[in-house]
């Protein structure tokens, strides 16, 4: 089967899973999932540029989601006035001091000649650089931190529309990709495998743990929107009249009706990433890509310069990720810092780039739409199939609760087995790379 | 300033904590680093491996439990040991013939098998999720100190108090056992050799008649044990949760590659300055600094470098510097 | 059967040259190891070998020269069943390995020692040799013994991580390895390459010792000269095919051969 049959066959495969999902459950839940799976769908592409394109094994796509999260915080959020007079300079200053002392030290390593005192100076820097550092920091992030703890204790954001979000939620997770990139690649795949789950690590701590900056674990809520919200819609009789006039409750269609617009600028988005991808595929940039995925040591031969391509795709990768996590928590409307778990947002997205068809933008597409909508569907038919399973066992049995208790880990089973499943009888995917 | 104190109280928050750790990540990145010796892959399920491990020893643990069964002080835990490292030894290889054997025979490229390591991650996670659930368990029913911090104060005289938990003596005395057990294997017996030579050179051992399968299967087995004690050691130490053992990978990843991906040697070495580094940073040195120094210099602050709940970072700020400066590891690993 | 054999082997460029050869055959009975009108090459790709054969007698040092991309590795490798065969056979002493695996066929008494990492280097000298007798159950102390007879030096160092010893030394190591197993045949791909002159020659003399105690042995050289005047049965190959055949020493002074491949 060409690719000219299968990726019309699965897409539509996808849209009647929607439509079925909306007839049988409610067009409120196909659409909540239509929406996730858009943004899924572009942290897909996103991956697939780094592992389709050029074979770079990232395992931390959750650190980078997270920052484009944070990103729209800081972004949209009001400033909190009162926390910046308290010592949002100071903090400003301390990154500062910190940034600068590292650029001291690698300059001097740069610098200064081999042996000893280089290295001892270097530390000396580093070492002088982190108490001005704390002792900058400190204060100043309790003092912002006072500012009423319970509501907001921390600096806010720039106020700025939530759309800006996007594309600076990409920058963040640009400058992470760097600091990564510039570390790891180069080396052997697993070292770049280990140092992006290393980050993603860290940038899930420093966002549960610096309040000041993100709340930590008390949670951003409240985001601006870039749509209305369901209840100025109830409130609005022209809404409500055509709501009517259509035969649905109004409260019902103000939910349908933000969702939907939702979906429209989702929908947008993703067109404009995966047109760019696709461009960016057929391009002579994107050939070289391939051959150096292909065979590194024959392009460095001919003058590629790999790890420097490497970083290029794995910035430009990462970016997509973070402008796909910057929409998804402008979508919550809230910032829930313990709800990044790597299972969830770093291999659900490789999964979804297997199962689509690695080097394939249409492929990484599809497995964002079907492994999303699996993710979410497993749940309800794990816990359909255990009370299948356990209806002959007596009521209250402990095996009964603990089987159907168990139901809603079926989600990594099912992720795992169809990973397993299409890597060793379909290792392409399900569109293929050409 | 009062050094005897210092050192005492050094001992108590720093030494003893981390030297338990410290074995505990050893032990693991044992495991990691066989794997990669012998398969050539950096195995991410190694996380959910212990888990699994630990998972089978606390089932058993309880089936002890409801038979009446105790190891008196010690915990029962250790008399089920031996049988959750048999069930996880067949779980491994029962991975290894369903999943990884497959692509080994294609001679796959090392990042698929990570790759496919993530899909066996997913599905152990699973696995113990589904049977044990994500909550956090107690399962040391041992006597719970060697010596209490109130005995050594009365012994002592001392202002500071030293403690030795049970389990953090047990964790150092199982961990030199397996590891004198390990190196004695690998360096007198004919089939560790074989393994050593097999990681060393995979085509001359195949010439010399060394059979590939044997030696995957024995690695196996003895990743399994290791993971299995690993995991129970840092379940009695602490507490076991699922999640908790999935983000262990990053200080036991760090370790092996500190250490040099592929050296057993290192892997202990690696897991011991991973330990130390992770204590020394996130302890809050108020305590130890006003004993040790004078008076006029005492601190007001904790004297805490970092919160504990960056303890990531550490290793992963250790790794960094090893990938920058020294990829290959201290103790040279095969990778480069 | 050496017989019926022995006309196939003049199915080459010079034929002329293989009446001395197969003069000499007779007599010696079933040859110790022949790759028997070998065609194939790796993979999908060409064909490498094309009808080329390659025997060796008992206690015989058999040494197969030529040009570059001669196919004389591929050879070799093709008689240690590294390669598929598409037609020809190869048979140990008259029993035919052709569809035997290179282990099974160190297992039926054929040793090889490649040319690159052909060690243990994170491994001492004596667990090296421990484990080129893997395959065996029985007392290996003798043969270590005879091994460290043949090379002192590894005696010496038989401590020693072998990664550390020097190149030459490294050579003994991996023949030492080989011969671990009590092999009839010891094949050597390249034993002198990238080793000093005196060294090759210290190499040569050993491999000699070797082939006194009965062992046959078939090797690659790139150094001609000196390989042909320890063989007891040269092959010059030439693109997959043999070219010619005859003893080390007929061959060096056979004025063709001297043109064409040892430089007049």
């Amino acid at each position: 089967m060409s690719n000219s049959v299968r990726a019309p066959l699965f897409f539509g495969v996808v849209v009647v899973l929607f439509l079925l999902t909306g007839v049988m459950q409610s067009w409120n839940v196909a659409l909540g999932v239509l929406n996730m799976g858009l943004i899924s769908a572009i942290m897909a592409l996103g991956v697939n540029m780094q592992w389709g394109y050029a074979g770079l094994f990232n395992v931390g796509v959750m650190g980078f989601v997270a920052l484009g999260g944070l990103g729209a915080v800081v972004v949209s959020m009001p400033p909190v006035d009162e926390a910046w007079a308290a010592g949002g300079l100071r903090v400003l200053a301390a990154l500062v001091v910190g940034a600068l002392a590292i650029v001291a030290a690698v300059q001097t390593w740069k610098r200064m000649p081999h042996g000893w005192a280089r290295s001892l100076s270097m530390i000396a820097i580093l070492l002088v650089g982190f108490i001005a550092f704390r002792w900058t920091f400190d204060v100043a992030v309790e003092a912002i931190e006072d500012v009423d703890p319970s509501a907001t204790g921390y600096l806010g954001g720039l106020g700025l529309p939530v759309l800006v979000a996007w594309p600076i939620g990409g920058l963040l997770a640009a400058g992470a990709a760097w600091i990564v990139g510039k570390t790891a690649l180069g080396l052997r795949s697993d070292y770049l495998a280990i140092a992006t789950l290393g980050i993603a690590e860290i940038i899930i701590a420093v966002m549960k743990n610096e309040d000041w900056l993100s709340r930590g674990v008390k949670n951003v809520i409240g985001l601006p929107r870039p749509v209305p919200y369901e209840v100025d819609l109830q409130n609005s009789q022209a809404f409500v009249d055509r709501a009517q006039g259509l035969g649905i409750d109004p409260v019902t269609a103000s939910s349908l009706a933000v969702k939907l617009a939702y979906t429209g600028l989702f929908t947008v988005v993703l067109l404009v990433v995966l047109w760019l991808a696709q461009a960016a595929l057929a391009s002579p940039w994107g050939r070289m890509m391939r051959a150096i995925r292909d065979n590194e040591v024959a392009a460095e031969a001919m003058g590629k310069d790999v790890t420097k391509r490497h970083l290029q795709i794995f910035i430009i990768g990462s970016a997509v990720c973070g402008l796909a996590g910057a929409m998804m928590t402008t979508l919550d409307g809230q910032l829930v810092t313990s709800a990044y778990q790597p299972l969830r947002f770093t291999f659900l997205v490789w999964v979804m780039v297997i199962v689509g068809g690695s080097g394939n933008n249409w492929g990484a597409v599809l497995g964002g739409f079907l492994i999303w909508f699996l993710w979410v569907q497993v749940e309800p038919l794990g816990l359909w199939l255990m009370s299948v399973i356990t209806s002959g066992l007596p009521e209250g049995s402990g095996l009964r609760s603990h089987l159907i208790a168990g139901a809603a880990h079926m989600r990594l089973l099912t992720m795992g087995i169809v990973l397993l499943v299409v890597l060793r009888f379909s290792p392409r995917g399900l569109i293929p790379e050409r | 300033m009062d050094a005897l104190n210092a050192l005492v109280a050094l001992a108590n928050f720093v030494v003893i904590p981390a030297t338990a750790y410290g074995a505990q990540l050893s032990l693991g990145a044992l495991g990691v680093t066989l794997i990669y010796g012998i398969l050539r892959f950096s195995n991410f399920a190694h996380g959910d491996t212990m888990a699994f491990g630990t998972m089978a020893t606390i089932l058993f643990t309880w089936v002890l439990q409801g038979a009446g069964i105790s190891f008196g002080p010690l915990p029962t835990a250790l008399l089920a040991l031996p049988v959750g490292i048999a069930i996880t030894a067949l779980y491994v290889l029962a991975t290894d013939r369903v999943v990884y054997r497959f692509y080994r025979k294609q001679r796959a490229a090392p990042v698929i098998l990570v790759i496919v390591s993530m899909g066996v991650m997913f599905v152990t996670n699973g696995v113990v999720r589904f049977i044990i659930g994500v909550d956090d368990r107690n399962f040391d029913d041992g006597t719970r100190f060697l010596i209490s911090a109130r005995d050594f104060r009365n012994w002592t005289g001392l202002d500071e108090g030293l403690a030795l938990r049970s389990s953090q003596a047990i964790t150092v005395v199982t961990a030199v056992l397996v590891v004198a057990l390990l190196f004695w294997f690998l360096t007198c017996t004919r089939t560790g050799k074989s393994m050593r030579a097999f990681s060393d050179n995979e085509d001359l051992a195949l010439l010399s008649g060394i059979n590939p399968e044997r030696v995957v299967a024995i690695t196996w087995i003895i990743v399994a044990a290791l993971a299995t004690v690993a995991g129970v050691l840092y379940g009695l130490d602490k507490s076991f949760k699922p999640f908790t053992y999935f983000q262990l990978l990053l200080p036991i990843f760090a370790a092996a590659i500190v250490g040099g991906l592929g050296s057993p040697l290192g892997a202990i070495a690696g897991g011991f300055i991973i330990a130390y580094s992770e204590v020394a940073v996130t302890y809050a040195w108020k305590k130890v600094a006003n004993y040790a120094l004078p008076e006029r210099f005492e601190i007001d602050g904790l004297g805490q470098l970092l919160s504990t709940d960056y303890k990531f970072a550490v290793s992963f700020a250790i790794l960094v510097i090893v990938l920058l400066f020294r990829p290959t590891g201290l103790f040279r690993g095969k990778s480069v | 059967m050496a017989q019926t054999f022995a006309p196939e082997t003049p199915r080459t460029v010079a034929a002329d040259h293989v009446g001395a050869a197969s003069a000499e055959a007779p007599g010696a009975g079933i040859p110790a190891l022949i790759g028997d009108a070998m065609t194939g090459g790796y993979g999908g790709g060409g064909d490498i070998l094309n009808g080329c054969t390659i025997s060796i007698d008992p206690g015989q040092i058999a040494v197969i020269v030529g040009p570059n991309g001669a196919g004389k590795s591929t050879a070799m490798k093709a008689v240690f069943g590294m390669l598929s065969l598409r037609k020809g056979a190869v048979r140990l002493a008259g029993r035919d390995i052709t569809a035997l695996t290179p282990q099974a066929r160190v297992a039926q008494g054929m040793a090889f020692v490649p040319q690159t990492h052909n060690i243990f280097t994170s491994m001492t000298v004596e667990e090296n040799l421990e484990m080129g007798a893997f395959l065996r159950r029985d007392d290996i102390a003798d043969t270590m013994a005879q091994v460290y007879d043949l090379f002192p030096i590894l005696r010496d160092k038989r401590r020693q991580p072998a990664g550390e010893l020097s190149g030459g030394q490294r050579q003994q190591v991996a023949v030492g390895r080989a011969l671990m197993t009590r092999p009839t045949v010891l094949m050597l791909d390249e034993p002198t390459a990238g080793v000093s002159p005196i060294v090759m020659d210290e190499l040569f003399d050993r491999i000699i010792e070797v082939a006194r105690t009965g062992i046959s042995i078939l090797m690659v050289e790139q150094n001609a000269r000196q390989a042909l005047e320890i063989a007891d049965r040269g092959y010059v190959l030439v693109q997959g095919r043999n070219a010619f055949t005859d003893t080390g020493r007929a061959l060096l002074n056979d004025p063709d051969v001297r043109r064409s491949f040892l430089g007049g």
